[in-house]
């Protein structure tokens, strides 16, 4: 099992700066005072950050994924998480055979 | 209720998160096996970032020797998402320590954040649910990220299985348990609009935070006639 000092160095420095990310926002509790529209937006963090990680597979890579991405958001309005995980492999698998 | 009913709860919301990351992990350990990354090095990474996005950035970004500046600016900016989900998940945290914040946010990931954002909109989040929820999902990716940089080529292309497309479909349906309507359905063409044309134009990692702001600025636009008594005269 080989360990490089310099990977090492690499993931403490991506640790840190992970960490400091994920305690930040600590520093900003209570200091923010919000109107109903601000707390709008505040409210629209959890599912701006999903899509946003998510956008360039969704919709960048091929018509294949673009289509299992809409079948999985409908699947989404019926299914529990690892029904709709199911069904947009499923279809990302089939779409794939025919592209 | 309990904290077993509490642990309960939250490995029963975490089961199918941890499910789904299962083949994620093993296509990040096979894909930083190719970089050359030992499986103890696989290993160290996923137990001290924690980060599957910010981790996949870097076996893309990784070279001999690693370009230690790049790794760390890459996984800054794809995790700069993580400040805003603290701020908004740490005042819905009720009863911890401060040990237990500041211990329980080191493994803060989308999927357990998503999760316990979800719960807060019903129950209080209590640190027998943020750590039983947690626990199992941090063992599980640094299980099958360590198994796939050991088995690596064996598991051959992931894309035949659509393995890679689990975490998109993922996220897509953790994305509808925030659906409120109109806001989320501009919020949610926003962030994704600004996000594939930021990783068309700029590349990673830039894509996470143009999607994330412009979702946020996309809420507040359509948020405007909500606000019928502007508390803050807003500059823009």
């Amino acid at each position: 099992m080989s360990l490089d000092p310099i990977n090492l160095a690499a993931f403490l420095g991506m640790a840190l700066v992970t960490y400091l990310t994920r305690i930040a926002g600590l520093a900003l509790v209570g200091r923010l005072n919000l109107s109903a529209r601000a707390q709008a937006a505040f409210d629209a963090i959890p599912p701006a950050v999903l899509i946003a990680v998510i956008a360039p597979s969704a919709l960048a890579t091929g018509w294949p994924e673009t289509v299992a991405a809409l079948v999985c958001g409908l699947a989404a309005m019926r299914l529990p998480l690892l029904g709709v995980v199911a069904v947009g492999v499923a279809t990302v698998v089939a779409l794939r055979m025919v592209a | 209720m309990s904290w077993k009913d509490e642990a309960r709860a939250g490995l029963n919301d975490i089961w199918p998160a941890a499910l789904a990351a299962v083949p994620i992990g093993l296509l990040f350990g096979a894909l930083a096996a190719g970089k050359g990354l030992s499986p103890l090095e696989v290993f160290l990474m996923s137990v001290l970032v924690f980060a599957g996005g910010a981790q996949f950035a870097a076996v893309e970004l990784w070279a001999s020797p690693a370009p230690i500046f790049a790794l760390v600016f890459s996984t800054a900016l794809i995790n700069a998402r993580h400040i805003l989900m603290s701020a908004s998940i740490a005042p819905k945290l009720k009863g911890f320590s401060k040990a237990q914040i500041f211990g329980g946010l080191y493994y803060m990931a989308d999927e357990n954040w998503a999760l316990a954002e979800k719960r807060a909109r019903s129950h209080p989040v209590t640190p027998a649910y943020w750590f039983a929820m947690v626990v199992p999902f941090v063992l599980g990716w640094l299980t099958t990220s360590t198994t796939g940089a050991i088995i690596g080529a064996a598991l051959g292309d992931p894309k035949r299985y659509g393995a890679d497309f689990a975490f998109t479909a993922l996220f897509i349906a953790l994305t509808a348990a925030f659906w409120k309507g109109r806001v989320t359905a501009w919020t949610v063409a926003a962030a994704g609009i600004a996000s594939a044309l930021a990783y068309k134009l700029a590349g990673p990692p830039w894509h996470v935070l143009a999607g994330a702001l412009c979702g946020l600025a996309a809420a507040w636009i359509a948020a405007g006639d909500l606000a019928e008594t502007p508390v803050e005269s807003p500059a823009e």
